[in-house]
C-alpha cells in the first residue's frame, strides 16, 4: 500500500506480505482473511434467511441446514470476529503506547499464519465429505454420532486456529507489560489498549480449555478414546464444561475491544477526554474478571442442581454492574461534548442502545427459572445476536472506517459508509428484534423448518428481510473499499483532525519503524496534550534520533503452521481402512513443524538496524515509504 | 546486540536473562506460557478426577488396583533430582562458568532420559495388563494426563539438548543466556506438575 510496494513486482508483494513479521502489514492479512470469511459466515447466514422464509420451505435439506448454522457460527465467531478484531489490536495497540512493533513479531506472523491454515482447514471439510453438523458449541452426545468427518475438521481446525490465538495473546500482553514508551503509564494508556491487554489475559487463560476439550474430541472420535463415551464410562457433560469455560469468557474477548474502539471513538468525536478514565478501567478488569465465573448460565437446564444455578445465576447478574458503568460513562463522555456525527460516531451511538437491548435479555436469561423456559428457542439467538452484532459487529464496522485512513492511508467515503450504516442498522433490528418474540411464541432454535398452522410465518419473512437488509449494507461496503482504494486521495497524520492517542500523531500509513524517535508520555490523550499546548511535531521525543533496531522477516511461521495444517489431514484419516497413507502425512506434519521450531532455535535471528543517516532520509521523503528495506 | 562480544566473569551482569530487552520479553512471554500450561493442565486433571475409576460395565481397572507406588516414588525423586541439577546449571550460568553450566545440564538429561524411561516402562506394564488407552474412560483419562507430561519431559530434553550442542562451540552470550534460563524454567515446571500427578493420581489412588 505504500508507494514503493507499488513499484515492487507483484511477486515481491506476495512474498513480502507471506513472510512480514510487521505487525502493520499483518493487520492487514487479518483484516482481508477475517473479512473474507465474515462474507462466507454472512453467505451461510443469508442461506439460513431463505430457507426459513416461508413454512415448509424445501430451499436445504435437514442435514445440509445443520452444517450451515454450524458453519455460520464457527466462522463467524473464529474466522471473523476474532481476527478482524485482532487486525485492529495489531494495527493500532503497539502504536497509541509508542512502541516500534510487538514484543515477539516472529510469533505475530505464526499466530496469523496458524489461524489462517486452521480456518482454510476447517472450511475444506465442505468439499471433502461435508461440513461439521452437531453445532458451533458441538456438544459432545451429538459430535460423537455425527458421521463422516465433518465434526474431526472442526476440532482439528479449531486446534490450528485456536494456537494462533493464544500465541497473539501472549505477544500482546508482553508487548503492553514491557514495551511502552517512557511516560506511559498503566494508567494513561488509551482505552483501546487497555482492553487489548484484558481482552488478551482472557485469551490467554481460556483458550487451554477450549484445547483440551478438542483433543478429548479428536482421541474419541479419532483414536478410540472414551472421554465422552457414556458406555465406557466417559461423561459428555465434560465438553459443555470445558467449551462453556472457554466459551462465556470467548464472548468478552469479543466484546471488550468493541468497547475500546467505541471508547475511542466517543473521546475522538464528541472532542472531550472520555468521562471516567479510571472507572472504565476497572469495569473493563472486572468485566474480565467475572468473565470467568459466569460458565455454567449456558448450562443451567443440564440438571447441576440449585445450588450451582443460584450461584452462577447470581455471578450473571453482578456481571451487568459494570457494563452499566461503562454505558454511563460513554453517555456522559458524549454529553457536553462538541460532537461530529462522522460514520464511526454514528454507529458507535447505534451501538449503545443496540448493546443494551442485548444486555437486558441477557440479565433476563441470568435467572434460571426464566431461562428453562427460554433455552433453546429463537428468543436466545435473539439475545445472543443482539449483543455480537448490536455489539461487536458495529464495533468492528465503526472500527473499520476510523482506522482505515491509518492502515491505509486513504479514507473510506462518509456518503456510502452512511448508507451502509442505515442499511445494516435497520436490517439488524428487523432481523433479530421479532425474533424474541418467536422465541416467546415457542419456535425452537436450530429447527430447519415450521409447519404453516404455527403461525410463525409473517415474523419469519420479516425476519428474512431484513437479513437481506444487511446484506445490501455490506455489499455497499464493498464497494466503498473498493472505490477508495482506486481513488487512493492521501490523507495526512491525523485524518479526523481531532485524534487524541499516539497513531494519530505519525504518518498514514506509518513508516515501517513507526516512530524514529521514541516519544515521550505526558499524560492521557498525550497527542492532544501536545496538539493544545501548540506542539506542532505532535509529540516530544524520549530519545535523541539514533539507530533503530529491527527484525527481519521470516517464512518460517508460514511454514511452520502448514506442517500442522498437514498433520490435520492425517489424524483426520488416521482410522479409516481405505488410507493407510495417513499415519505417514501425520508423520510428515509434525515432522515439517518441529523440523522448522528446531531450524528457528539454531539459527541465530539478531534483527538489523536502520541507521540514523537513512531515518534522516525517509524523513524527507515523507517517512511512509518501505524504502529503506 | 553483538555475538562476538566476550564476557568475563566479572562483565557478566548479574541477571543476564532479563538484560535485554529481548530477554525480558521472553521471560514476562514465558511465564505468561506457563500460566497457559497450568490452565491446560487444571483442565486435564480435572477431567482425570470426573472419569477417575469409571469404565464399561464389569472393567476391573482401578487406580487402587492398578497402581504400585515403589516404582513411581523412583521416578520421582529422579525426577525432582533433576530440577535440582538444573539449578545448578543456572548457578554457573549466571557466574559465566560455561563447562560447568553444560557438565550439570548433561546430568538434567540423563536424569530425565530416565525419567521417560521408566515412564515408557510403566505404561508398557499397564498396556501389558490389559489396560490399554482404549480400555475405559479412566484408561483415557489416565494415559492423556500423565502422557501430556511425559511429552513435555520429551520437548524439554530435546530442546535442552538442542541447545548444548548449538552453543558447545561459542560459549555464552547475552543471546543465548535467556534460552538457557527459559529452558530451566520450563524444566522445572515440568516437575511441578508431577509432583501434583504424584499426589492426585498415584498417591490418592493408592489410598483409594
Amino acid at each position: 500500500m505504500s508507494s514503493l510496494a507499488q513499484k515492487k513486482g507483484f511477486g515481491a508483494v506476495i512474498w513480502d506480505y507471506l513472510t512480514t513479521v510487521d505487525h502493520k502489514k499483518i493487520a492487514i492479512l487479518y483484516l482481508i482473511s477475517g473479512g473474507f470469511f465474515f462474507l462466507v459466515g454472512g453467505l451461510e447466514a443469508m442461506m439460513i434467511r431463505i430457507q426459513l422464509m416461508k413454512a415448509g420451505n424445501d430451499f436445504l435439506s435437514a442435514g445440509l441446514y445443520n452444517e450451515i448454522i454450524t458453519m455460520h457460527g464457527t466462522t463467524m465467531i473464529f474466522l471473523a470476529a476474532m481476527p478482524l478484531l485482532l487486525a485492529f489490536m495489531n494495527a493500532v495497540m503497539p502504536l497509541q503506547i509508542g512502541a516500534r512493533d510487538v514484543a515477539f513479531p516472529f510469533l505475530n506472523s505464526l499466530g496469523f499464519w496458524l489461524f489462517f491454515f486452521g480456518g482454510i482447514f476447517l472450511n475444506l471439510s465442505w468439499f471433502m465429505g461435508g461440513a461439521p453438523d452437531a453445532g458451533w458449541t458441538n456438544y459432545a452426545s451429538l459430535a460423537l454420532a455425527s458421521e463422516g468427518h465433518g465434526i474431526d475438521f472442526y476440532s482439528l481446525g479449531l486446534t490450528i486456529s485456536g494456537f494462533g490465538t493464544l500465541i497473539a495473546g501472549i505477544n500482546f500482553l508482553v508487548t503492553i507489560i514491557n514495551m511502552r514508551a517512557p511516560g506511559m503509564t498503566y494508567m494513561r494508556m488509551p482505552l483501546f489498549t487497555w482492553t487489548t491487554f484484558v481482552a488478551s489475559a482472557l485469551i490467554l487463560l481460556a483458550f487451554p480449555p477450549l484445547t483440551i476439550g478438542l483433543f478429548f474430541m479428536v482421541f474419541d472420535r479419532l483414536f478410540g478414546a472414551n472421554f465422552f463415551a457414556v458406555n465406557m464410562g466417559g461423561n459428555t457433560i465434560i465438553w459443555e464444561h470445558l467449551f462453556w469455560i472457554f466459551g462465556h469468557p470467548e464472548v468478552y474477548i469479543l466484546i471488550l475491544p468493541a468497547f475500546g474502539i467505541f471508547s475511542e471513538i466517543f473521546a475522538i468525536f464528541s472532542r472531550k477526554r472520555l468521562f471516567g478514565y479510571t472507572a472504565l478501567v476497572f469495569a473493563t478488569i472486572l468485566i474480565g474478571f467475572y468473565g470467568f465465573m459466569v460458565w455454567a448460565h449456558h448450562m443451567f437446564t443440564v440438571g447441576l442442581g440449585p445450588t450451582a444455578n443460584a450461584v452462577f445465576a447470581l455471578a450473571t447478574m453482578i456481571i451487568a454492574v459494570p457494563t452499566g458503568i461503562k454505558i454511563f460513562n460513554w453517555l456522559l463522555t458524549i454529553w457536553g461534548g462538541s460532537i461530529s456525527f462522522t460514520v464511526p460516531m454514528v454507529y458507535a451511538v447505534a451501538f449503545i442502545p443496540s448493546f443494551v437491548a442485548g444486555g437486558v435479555t441477557g440479565v433476563m436469561q441470568a435467572m434460571a427459572p426464566l431461562d428453562y423456559q427460554l433455552h433453546d428457542s429463537y428468543f436466545i439467538v435473539a439475545h445472543f445476536h443482539y449483543v455480537i452484532v448490536g455489539g461487536v459487529v458495529l464495533g468492528i464496522l465503526a472500527g473499520t472506517h476510523l482506522y482505515w485512513p491509518k492502515m491505509f492511508g486513504t479514507m473510506l467515503s462518509e456518503k456510502l459508509g452512511m448508507i451502509t450504516f442505515w442499511f445494516f442498522f435497520i436490517g439488524f433490528h428487523l432481523t433479530f428484534f421479532i425474533q424474541h418474540f418467536l422465541g416467546l411464541m415457542g419456535m425452537p432454535r436450530r429447527v430447519y423448518t415450521f409447519g404453516a398452522d404455527q403461525g410463525w410465518d409473517l415474523f419469519n419473512m420479516i425476519s428474512s428481510v431484513g437479513a437481506l437488509f444487511m446484506a445490501i449494507g455490506v455489499l455497499v461496503l464493498l464497494v466503498n473499499v473498493v472505490l477508495t482504494t482506486v481513488k487512493n486521495v492521501r490523507v495526512g497524520n491525523d485524518p479526523w483532525g481531532d485524534g487524541r492517542t499516539l497513531e494519530w500523531a505519525i504518518p498514514s500509513p506509518p513508516p515501517f519503524y513507526n516512530f524514529a524517535q521514541t516519544p515521550l508520555v505526558r499524560g492521557l490523550d498525550t497527542y492532544w496534550i501536545e496538539k493544545m499546548e501548540g506542539n506542532k511535531e505532535g509529540m516530544v521525543y524520549a530519545e535523541p534520533l539514533g539507530d533503530v533496531h529491527m527484525p527481519n522477516g521470516s517464512i518460517i511461521p508460514l511454514i511452520m503452521s502448514f506442517g500442522m495444517f498437514v498433520a490435520a489431514f492425517g489424524a483426520l484419516y488416521f482410522l479409516d481402512d481405505t488410507k493407510p497413507w495417513a499415519l505417514a502425512v501425520l508423520i510428515i506434519g509434525l515432522g515439517i513443524t518441529f523440523g522448522s521450531m528446531l531450524v528457528r532455535s539454531l539459527k541465530d535471528d539478531l534483527g538489523f538496524h536502520i541507521t540514523k543517516e537513512e531515518l534522516i532520509e525517509d524523513a524527507k521523503r515523507g517517512g511512509n515509504t518501505d524504502g529503506l528495506k | 546486540m553483538d555475538l562476538n562480544k566476550r564476557y568475563t566473569a566479572q562483565s557478566w551482569p548479574d541477571h543476564p536473562e532479563t538484560a535485554t530487552l529481548e530477554g525480558k520479553n521472553k521471560f514476562v512471554g514465558f511465564w505468561l506460557l506457563l500460566a497457559a500450561e497450568t490452565v491446560t493442565f487444571a483442565s486435564l486433571f480435572a477431567t482425570y478426577l470426573a472419569l477417575k475409576d469409571r469404565g464399561p460395565d464389569g472393567s476391573e481397572f482401578t487406580a487402587a488396583g492398578l497402581f504400585e507406588l515403589p516404582l513411581v516414588f523412583a521416578m520421582t525423586m529422579i525426577l525432582l533430582t533433576s530440577s535440582l541439577t538444573s539449578v545448578y546449571a543456572m548457578y554457573h550460568m549466571k557466574n559465566h562458568n560455561f563447562k560447568a553450566m553444560q557438565a550439570w545440564l548433561g546430568i538434567t538429561v540423563l536424569l530425565g532420559l530416565t525419567f521417560l524411561g521408566l515412564e515408557i516402562y510403566e505404561f508398557n506394564h499397564y498396556v501389558h495388563l490389559g489396560f490399554g488407552y482404549t480400555t475405559s474412560a479412566f484408561s483415557s483419562a489416565f494415559f492423556t494426563l500423565v502422557g501430556t507430561h511425559g511429552a513435555h519431559v520429551l520437548f524439554g530434553l530435546s530442546w535442552f539438548i538442542a541447545l548444548m550442542i548449538r552453543n558447545s562451540k561459542r560459549g555464552l552470550n547475552m543471546y543465548n543466556a535467556p534460552k538457557f534460563y527459559l529452558a530451566a524454567l520450563y524444566w522445572h515446571f515440568i516437575d511441578v506438575v508431577w509432583v501434583f500427578i504424584f499426589t492426585v493420581v498415584y498417591l490418592m489412588g493408592v489410598i483409594g
